[in-house]
Order: structure tokens, then C-alpha cells, then sequence
């Protein structure tokens, strides 16, 4: 049997049974998103009316709903004590300075490598998560679901359960009807309106920011991002909802390429299912399947699906379909687990009676797991070993070089010195290996040989200085004859640092070379 | 190709009805709202066409009920931009040139404002960067034809050299060949001995008999040592650096015509900001004094 994932595998229900359900219909009642897309190039839209159902897998989705909206809402709020003259918000991406803060961690715009760091290192998280346990983001953690989640309880809270909510769509347009509505939509602007209020938080100081908001002081900009992201909120939460997973969504069409058949997935196991049919209380359940086909799976799927036609590319894993079928295998007397988190290899030995067995350790989740604590470990290095200060140089493109009136060489170059300290700073700029020559910094000061000049930086500050450096002709003379070309090194020293930190920089100095 | 669209047995799905080699697809409607973003999009792309510029005629193009144009945009950029700049050109000129550099402000809109005017007027004669090239003078150099000194720059900037206005930087070196002063035996040895200055000389005895006719006739303007002097605008001869270049057959032929480079008053060209804002920058290429 064919075992790929993305086709229904071992989940599919032979055909006869198909052809047999397809004879027989699903109950009138229950119809899938799917049933939506059949025929003609365009799909009409299938609203679906989630069904509230309560179990752990239910409980799991609130609790994570509850930390996520938690973590959203107050990180802005946290403080981080970071000495006078910087923001003491804990997280905050300052775009005017600019700078990125994270706790201890400020990141500069040369170094939003951490940035790319840490999408990586979600990616390659996301893909190690989803080889091992499937769709679980997509169910819990991942922001289109825990907003629609909380838009949907809104919504059961004001109109009522699915049932209701279904006759208060076909019902005409009564005062209860109207009032409820406009509850609704009010009630989602509300939360949207939170959701983008918090997000220009992340961007400037919390409390400032908010002040501003609500007084109306805020830039045209800070109303622009509330006023996108509430629009965003409401409709992607409140409209939009599984179409977004189904049709918007790259996720859902490439996360195949990371599921196996040792992934866990939802599943609805087949092999005891079927044959599915009604069931009489009290009569046999010889010679016929589990699955009662109530349709109470369907009803309560939040992209409208029935996870009994296999996996699909709309499930995303949720799992409350699993809550449900429990209630239901508890009322008729079944084993619960109908519907399950297995495997799909567990399936197929459990169809056919063979031992089942959780193959956790494959290879592709051996090497995301140390793909991850690759990044993981080069990025921890790299924040370890984050300089304090930093050199650029650029070296003058016109004029190449100048010939002095006494014959020497000089070239220009344009030194940029960064001190990522909170003070003042000083640093030793020197030439390396060239007794001969004169380091001048325009405006700052002169030197000769290997000594230096100090260069003054403000704190927390890049500054650009000009720096002439003039070499004899003798020096461009190696290997018997005058170089056109040769390399300089830059030393910078942070003066009154413990321990001593000097960092360098290779560059080139230009001449006339063998021309007279 | 065939179209048939027919019922898949494994999925209960339609098909497309296209088939290419055996393999046929199921069907997979757009949803409707999709479709409607799309129409969207295109009442958009009218809308817009009628508020702005958009289409071609042959010779012009529709003009938008907004009248928006972008030379509009330009100029309220410039225009603003000149606002903020105002305060700082006034500061400029209200300083004197040779406290320009002590001001970091002044500093940084030289370095800035300066680089794009050096750009516009000077480069195409001093080259980018004032690098120079034959007969116009390198500015990062430390060598001055008529002093480096910010003082002297803006003097020679502002009313510029060898040209009409009046107060004009003038000085005229005699054609001693063409115009018969010296012989070409003179103007051999004396080239000698101008090359023995910066020791590039290769005749010892033509410089020695160069000696005397140097002292003669060109000593006045350029020095007993060849030393040159700003005040004339006579280059310095005992150095490194050319204007015209140092080997021998252009020496004598610079002895011979005589050398006349010119430069324009920008005073006349460019308002005062500018001409000090050029002096400033030009003292800042690294050869000022
Ligand atoms: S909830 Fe369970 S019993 Fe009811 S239709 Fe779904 S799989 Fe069958
Ligand atoms: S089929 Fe089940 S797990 Fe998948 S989305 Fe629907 S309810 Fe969630």
C-alpha cells in the first residue's frame, strides 16, 4: 500500500468504501470545505462553523493561546536596566538609532546576521518539530491560529455554538441579529485594535508610546502600523481564518517535505473504522466499524475538513477532532483513539496486525537537530566573542596616491572607528611595520613611525575620521623594485582597556610604481 | 490534450479534464474572494490611472485629476532641503575661512556638501578627488602654485586666475625661446640646471654654465634655489612634483613657450556659500596648509 503522507497513504479507505460512502453520502448535515471545491474554475466560499468540544487536546490549545497572547502583550512592558543615555526597555527594535535590543544583547544594523541567525534557527527548529510531531505550530503555537482561536471563542461567546450560528446566518435580518453581529465585529475590532496597538510597543518605548496612542500624540507613522495591523488582525482572524492555511500559506505546501511516515500526524485509524455506519445502542458491533459516522469530527475541524478522507493538505494538526470522536467512542462504549497522534507506519502495522513500533530517530531528524545546534552554537559564539569597538577602512579611489614636493607617497583614506561601549571612547590608531612613515588623522592630530594617534569616539557612536598616510618611496621598493602596490596594516587599540584589545585591519597602499 | 472531465475514483474528486502523458490532474478550484482581490486589483490599477499620470499619447501623457507631477516632488525636496541647509551655509559664511575646519559642524558639511560641488564644477579640469593631471594642479598635494593656505584657496577660487575679471590672479612667464630672450644652447644648459634642482639633472657641466642664466632671468619670480613663490604664482622648481611633468624635453619646451594655465572667477559662476564651501573642501583634500 502506498504510503506517502500526502495522498492518505494507509489512511486511505479502500475504494470500494469510498465508493460505498460516496453512495451513501455523509450525513446531509455535515458538509467538508472540500465538498466546496468541486467542479468549475472557481470555488464558492464554505463557511465553516467550528463547533466547540472540550478535551486535553482543547485544553493544550488554551493554554497555549493564553501564554502566547500573555508573551505578546507584556514583553513590550518588560525593563532592562541598561545604564544612563540607553532605553531601558527589554526588547525593543529602536529603527531611528538604529539599534536592536534583547535583554543583554544590542545589536547594531552591520550585525543582523543574529537576525538571519535566529530565523534559521526557527526554521530549522520548525522543520525538526514537524518531522517528529507534524503540524503541531500550525495547530498551537503559530499566530494565524491562536488569533483566530480567540476570535472564534468571541464569536461562540456572542452568537452561540455552531448550531446557532448557523441559524442565525440563514435567519433574516432581525434586531436580535443585527445586535448580535454588530457585538461581534465590535468586539473583534477591539481585540485587533490591542493587537496592533501592541505591536508599534516592540518599536519605541512602551510606556511613552502608549501614552502618545491613546492621547493622540503619536506619529502619523505609529497610527499607520495600528491602523495596518489592526486591519491585518481583524480581517486574517475574523474572515480570513483557515483560508489563510489553505490558500496563503507557503507552510502547508512544503512542510510535506519534512513529514514521513514516522512523523506523528493526526489520523483517524482506518482499520477499525470502517466500515462506518450508524449504531443502534444495544445492537452488535460485529461485522462493522467504530466510527458511528456522527460527523461530530467534521463539525468541530477549524478548516472544515474530515480527517477521515486522510491527511490533508487543511489539517493542521490541531488535534480537537480527536477530542470529539472521544466523546463520542465514551458515549457508544468504543475504545477511545479513533482518531489519534500516531504515526503512519504504527497505522499500517496496526491494520495489519503487526507489531507496531516509533521510529523517533531518523536521519532527517538527526541532522536537523544538529544543523540546529550548529547555528545555535556558531551564534552563542559569535555574541561570546562580539567585539566591543571595530575598524573600516576605505582607502581613497581619487587620487590614487599623491606625489609629496620631497618625493614621498601619500594615500588617503576614509577610517571609521565604532565604539559599541556606553561611554567615551579613546583608541590608539597605528601603523604597523613602517618606520618611516606619517599617520595624519585631519583634525584630530599627527604621528610618526609606529606611534599612534588617539582617536576620540562618543559612546555608543561610529565616527568617521580622515587619515592621510605618507611613506617614502623607499618604502614601496621590495624585491628589488618599486611597487606599484602594497599592503598596510592598520592596528586600533582601545585605550585604558582590561585586558588589552587591539583589532586590525589589513589594507593597501598605492604608489607610482615603476613609473618615473 | 483532451478535456474530459471526469470523477477520480481514489479521491471522488473532478479532474481538469487535461491529461498530459497518462497523468491527470485533480481539480483544485481558486477560491471565489481570490478571484474578487483580483478584480480589486484592477479597480485599483483604473482608479489610479485616473488620479495620476499614466497614459502615452505620442507627444505628452495624461495628466491625472490630481496633477500630480514628480518635478513637483523634486522641487519641494530641494526646496526643503535648502531650508535645512539654510542655517549652516549662513553660519559658513559668516566664519572666517580659516576657522571653517574648527567647527565640526561647518566640518561635516564641508566634507558632505563640498565633495558634490567639487564634483560638479572642478573635477572636470582637477580630476576627482583634485587628483589633477597634466597642466591642472593636484589639490591633495602639499605643492601650491598660489599658496595653500585657506586664505589664498578662497582668493584663488573666488576670482580665479589668468582670466578677465579684474582682480584676477595674474602672472605672465616669458617665452624665452619663442621670443627670442635666451638661445637653445641657453635654454639647454639652464633646463639642466633647473633639472639639478630636484637632482634629476644629468649634465653636470650644461648646469653649471645654467647657473648664471637662471640667477639672470628666472631667480626674480621662481627663487635663488628654486623655491617658487605664491605670490607670483611661480612654482616651486626644487621639488618632486610637475605641473607640466619633469623630464627634460618638457622642461625646455616649457622654458620655450612658456606655460599660461588658466582658471575661471567662480565668483561670477557660483554664489559666495559655494565658492567658500569649495575653498574649504579644496584645503581639506590633505595637501593644505
Ligand atoms: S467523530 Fe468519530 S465516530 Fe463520529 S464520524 Fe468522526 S470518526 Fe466517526
Ligand atoms: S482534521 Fe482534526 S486535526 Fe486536522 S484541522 Fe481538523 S480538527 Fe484539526
Amino acid at each position: 500500500m502506498d504510503t506517502n503522507p500526502q495522498d492518505g497513504g494507509v489512511l486511505e479507505r479502500p475504494a470500494e468504501d469510498r465508493k460505498a460512502a460516496v453512495r451513501d453520502g455523509r450525513p446531509q448535515s455535515i458538509k467538508t470545505s472540500r465538498d466546496s471545491q468541486q467542479g468549475g474554475l472557481y470555488a464558492e466560499h464554505f463557511k465553516v462553523y467550528p463547533k466547540a468540544i472540550s478535551g486535553p487536546f482543547r485544553t493544550i490549545k488554551w493554554v497555549v493561546l493564553a501564554l502566547c497572547l500573555a508573551v505578546y502583550y507584556t514583553v513590550p512592558w518588560l525593563r532592562w536596566d541598561r545604564g544612563p543615555g540607553a532605553p531601558n526597555q527589554a526588547v525593543l527594535i529602536d529603527l531611528a538609532a538604529p539599534r536592536a535590543y534583547f535583554l543583554g544583547i544590542e545589536i547594531w544594523p552591520q550585525e543582523v546576521y543574529y537576525i538571519t541567525g535566529l530565523l534559521v534557527l526557527g526554521a530549522v527548529g520548525l522543520f525538526l518539530v514537524t518531522s517528529l510531531a507534524g503540524r503541531v505550530w500550525c495547530g498551537y503555537a503559530c499566530p494565524q491560529t491562536v488569533w483566530t482561536d480567540l476570535f472564534m471563542a468571541v464569536e461562540r461567546w456572542i452568537e452561540g455554538d455552531r448550531g446557532a450560528r448557523i441559524r442565525l446566518d440563514r435567519q433574516p435580518l432581525t434586531q436580535e441579529k443585527v445586535l448580535r453581529k454588530t457585538a461581534k465585529h465590535a468586539a473583534w475590532l477591539a481585540i485587533a485594535l490591542a493587537t496592533g496597538g501592541a505591536w508599534v510597543l516592540y518599536f519605541d518605548d512602551a510606556p511613552t508610546a502608549f501614552k502618545a496612542l491613546v492621547t493622540g500624540h503619536a506619529t502619523t507613522r505609529e497610527y499607520f502600523f495600528v491602523g495596518l495591523f489592526t486591519a491585518t488582525t481583524y480581517i486574517l482572524a475574523g474572515w480570513a481564518r483557515e483560508q489563510v492555511c489553505t490558500y496563503m500559506c507557503p507552510w502547508p505546501r512544503f512542510q510535506s517535505a519534512m513529514l514521513d511516515v514516522h512523523s506523528l500526524v493526526v489520523t483517524y485509524e482506518a482499520w477499525r473504522g470502517e466500515r462506518r455506519g450508524p449504531h443502534k445502542a444495544g445492537t452488535s458491533w460485529e461485522g462493522r466499524g467504530d466510527c458511528i459516522d456522527c460527523g461530530q469530527c467534521i463539525a468541530v475541524c477549524p478548516t472544515g475538513i474530515d480527517i477521515r478522507d486522510g491527511q490533508q493538505l487543511e489539517c493542521i494538526g490541531c488535534g480537537l477532532c480527536i477530542d470529539s470522536c472521544n466523546d463520542i467512542m465514551a458515549k457508544v462504549g468504543r475504545p477511545p483513539n479513533l482518531i489519534r497522534f500516531d504515526t503512519l507506519a504504527n497505522q499500517e502495522a496496526k491494520s495489519t496486525g503487526s507489531d507496531h513500533r516509533y521510529r523517533l530517530l531518523r536521519p532527517r531528524v538527526v541532522i536537523y537537530a544538529l544543523v540546529l545546534v550548529a547555528v545555535a552554537g556558531v551564534m552563542l559564539t559569535a555574541l561570546e566573542t562580539r567585539s566591543t569597538m571595530a575598524i573600516s577602512v576605505l582607502r581613497d579611489r581619487a587620487p590614487l596616491f599623491v606625489t609629496l614636493s620631497d618625493g614621498s607617497v601619500r594615500n588617503g583614506y576614509t577610517v571609521k572607528v565604532i565604539n559599541k561601549r556606553r561611554g567615551e571612547g579613546a583608541y590608539d590608531l597605528a601603523i604597523l611595520g613602517q618606520p618611516g612613515a606619517t599617520l595624519a588623522v585631519q583634525d584630530v592630530g599627527e604621528a610618526h613611525g609606529t606611534d599612534g594617534v588617539a582617536l576620540p569616539v562618543h559612546g555608543d557612536a561610529v565616527a568617521t575620521f580622515r587619515v592621510f598616510i605618507s611613506l617614502p618611496r623607499t618604502a614601496l621598493v621590495r624585491d628589488g623594485g618599486p611597487k606599484a602596490s602594497i599592503p598596510l596594516v592598520f592596528s586600533l587599540t582601545e585605550e585604558g582597556a582590561a585586558p588589552a584589545h587591539t583589532t586590525f585591519y589589513e589594507g593597501v597602499f598605492m604608489g607610482p610604481g615603476a613609473k618615473p | 490534450m483532451s478535456t474530459n472531465i471526469e470523477k477520480d475514483a481514489h479521491t471522488g474528486r473532478e479532474t481538469t479534464g487535461h491529461e498530459w502523458d497518462g497523468i491527470k490532474e485533480l481539480n483544485t478550484p481558486l477560491p471565489k474572494w481570490w478571484l474578487y482581490t483580483f478584480y480589486a486589483c484592477i479597480a485599483f490599477a483604473l482608479g489610479y490611472t485616473v488620479l495620476y499620470p499614466a497614459w502615452p499619447s505620442l507627444h505628452s501623457h495624461t495628466k491625472g485629476v490630481l496633477g500630480w507631477t514628480q518635478r513637483d516632488t523634486v522641487k519641494s525636496a530641494l526646496d526643503a532641503r535648502e531650508q535645512t541647509l539654510a542655517p549652516v551655509k549662513a553660519k559658513l559664511l559668516a566664519t572666517p575661512i580659516g576657522d571653517v575646519e574648527k567647527d565640526p559642524e561647518l566640518r561635516s558639511y564641508v566634507q558632505a556638501a563640498g565633495h558634490i560641488a567639487f564634483a560638479e564644477n572642478c573635477a572636470a579640469c582637477h580630476g576627482a578627488g583634485g587628483a589633477g593631471g597634466k597642466g591642472f594642479p593636484n589639490l591633495a598635494d602639499d605643492d601650491w602654485l598660489w599658496g595653500g593656505t585657506p586664505e589664498q584657496i578662497l582668493q584663488t577660487v573666488t576670482y580665479g586666475v589668468r582670466n578677465a575679471n579684474e582682480n584676477s590672479r595674474v602672472s605672465d612667464m616669458p617665452r624665452f625661446g619663442a621670443d627670442g630672450l635666451l638661445t637653445k644652447e641657453q635654454i639647454n644648459d639652464v633646463a639642466e640646471y633647473v633639472l639639478s634642482l630636484s637632482g634629476t639633472g644629468t649634465d653636470k657641466a650644461a648646469a653649471g654654465r645654467g647657473t648664471a642664466i637662471f640667477a639672470d632671468n628666472c631667480a626674480a619670480c621662481h627663487g635663488e634655489k628654486g623655491e617658487g613663490n605664491p605670490d607670483v604664482g611661480a612654482p616651486r622648481l626644487n621639488d618632486a612634483i610637475w605641473l607640466y611633468g619633469g623630464d627634460k624635453a618638457t622642461v625646455v619646451q616649457t622654458i620655450t613657450y612658456a606655460r599660461r594655465g588658466s582658471m575661471p572667477a567662480w565668483s561670477e559662476r557660483l554664489d559666495p556659500a559655494t565658492v567658500k564651501l569649495l575653498a574649504a573642501y579644496v584645503h581639506s583634500l590633505g595637501g593644505g596648509k
